[in-house]
């Protein structure tokens, strides 16, 4: 459950924005997750559950959107979308592909009570 | 460690740091004796249906005075949507690049030790500390939900060692390490091993500030953990294949297995190891001393 220990993160990084905007609290908030990250959105979901009690976040809503992994083949340099890390280049079978997309944890945007 | 009066009970995100030398002392708050902090302020602020927006101030102290303070602002809650971009690693990011300056200015060389709990990190732990502490200063930090025994396992080697206890959490973090270097204070030059929390998963997104990140395979394993578990060895340098004496007994194919390791990450070294009979500890040392300059 590394997911909780991302939503304090968040939370926190939250926090310090309404801080630094002199603002109440936070009333909703979007966050951008690649698909090859390391998080399972869902689990951050329910992990986010918990950590905004409490907070300068508490009652606030939010939105986990899904960044798609994309691999740039190092033979070929074909782009394509990537499933898992191992996912081979469709044309040229080569696997390791660098990945130019899909590995990001990003607060996008954040909706604040002034 | 408790962030609050730095004594080695949990403070409020339930992580400890101990030194095993130090569990002599017994500590009053294991007698049951309250665990007294400075006044922690929390405010709650409120929007009701009406248009009122409230800020509570609560004093929490035995004596628990409440302070509110009401602001009315009928009908006027402003709301405004800022965009941030903002990564959320960033913070762990930033203290493992602390870290690694750290590192840097005494020439320490760090390891992140990884792997499933059970792959046997400590027992290779221990063989490779005996060898290499008549080489180098070495010392090393552990990582384990609760209780202190692999501290005491290493401290028996006769390397100086703290333990991270981390409570709930599943992986260390470059936070966690800081506090840890903190208590440990590494001699120049030394290698500093960090047996990371048993996890192939959560410990892959954390950045310690490490030189090296190794991860230990036990042959016991599946074949197929690089490509269920992608992330910790595309994030890996070195993997060791572990307790090879046992591969007579089982249906492990490791050629299979590096075949898969590879498909995630082809810039990855293999070595293959016994603890038990030493054989490829020798391999793994001279890694070890390639990369001290």
């Amino acid at each position: 459950m590394h997911e909780l220990s991302i939503a304090v993160n968040i939370v926190s990084e939250l926090e310090q924005i309404v801080r630094k905007e002199n603002a109440v609290k936070v009333v909703s908030f979007t966050l951008k997750i690649g698909t090859l990250s390391g998080i399972v959105p869902e689990a951050l979901d329910f992990a986010l559950e918990s950590a905004v009690k409490e907070t300068l976040c508490e009652g606030s809503t939010w939105k986990i959107e899904k960044e798609e992994a994309m691999g740039k083949c190092s033979v070929c340099f074909h782009e394509f979308p990537m499933e898992e890390i191992y996912s081979p280049c469709p044309v040229c079978g080569a696997f390791n592909p660098e990945i130019i997309a899909g590995q990001g944890l990003k607060i996008v945007s954040v909706e604040i009570e002034e | 460690m408790c962030e609050t009066c730095g004594c080695g009970e949990p403070g409020k995100d339930g992580i400890k740091i101990v030194r095993p030398e130090d569990l002599e002392h017994e500590h009053a708050h294991e007698q049951g004796l309250p665990h007294e902090h400075d006044t922690i302020t929390h405010v709650h602020p409120h929007t009701h249906g009406h248009g009122h927006v409230h800020t509570h101030e609560h004093s929490h102290r035995e004596d628990h005075h409440h302070h509110d303070v009401h602001e009315h602002e009928d009908q006027h809650v402003r709301i405004k949507e800022v965009h941030v971009e903002l990564d959320i690693m960033q913070r762990n990011n930033l203290m493992a690049e602390r870290n690694r300056g750290f590192f840097e200015a005494r020439d320490i060389l760090a390891f992140n030790l990884v792997s499933s709990p059970g792959s046997g990190k400590t027992t290779l732990l221990e063989k490779t500390l005996v060898t290499l502490k008549d080489k180098a200063p070495v010392c090393v930090i552990e990582g384990d939900q609760q209780t202190v025994n692999d501290a005491m396992r290493i401290r028996a080697t006769g390397v100086p060692v703290v333990q991270i206890n981390t409570g709930n959490g599943c992986h260390l973090d470059a936070e966690m390490v800081r506090k840890a270097i903190g208590e440990l204070n590494p001699a120049m030059h030394s290698v500093l091993f960090i047996e990371n929390v048993g996890n192939l998963v959560c410990p892959a997104l954390f950045d310690l500030g490490e030189a090296h990140r190794v991860v230990i395979v036990s042959v016991t394993e599946g074949e197929d953990k690089p490509l269920k578990y992608p992330n910790m060895f595309q994030t890996s340098g070195l993997c060791i294949i572990h307790k090879t004496d046992l591969l007579p007994y089982l249906d492990f194919d490791v050629e299979k297995f590096r075949t898969y390791a590879l498909r995630v990450n082809n810039k990855l070294e293999f070595l293959e190891v016994s603890s038990r009979t030493g054989a490829g500890l020798d391999a793994w040392i001279a890694w070890i001393e390639k990369h001290r300059k």
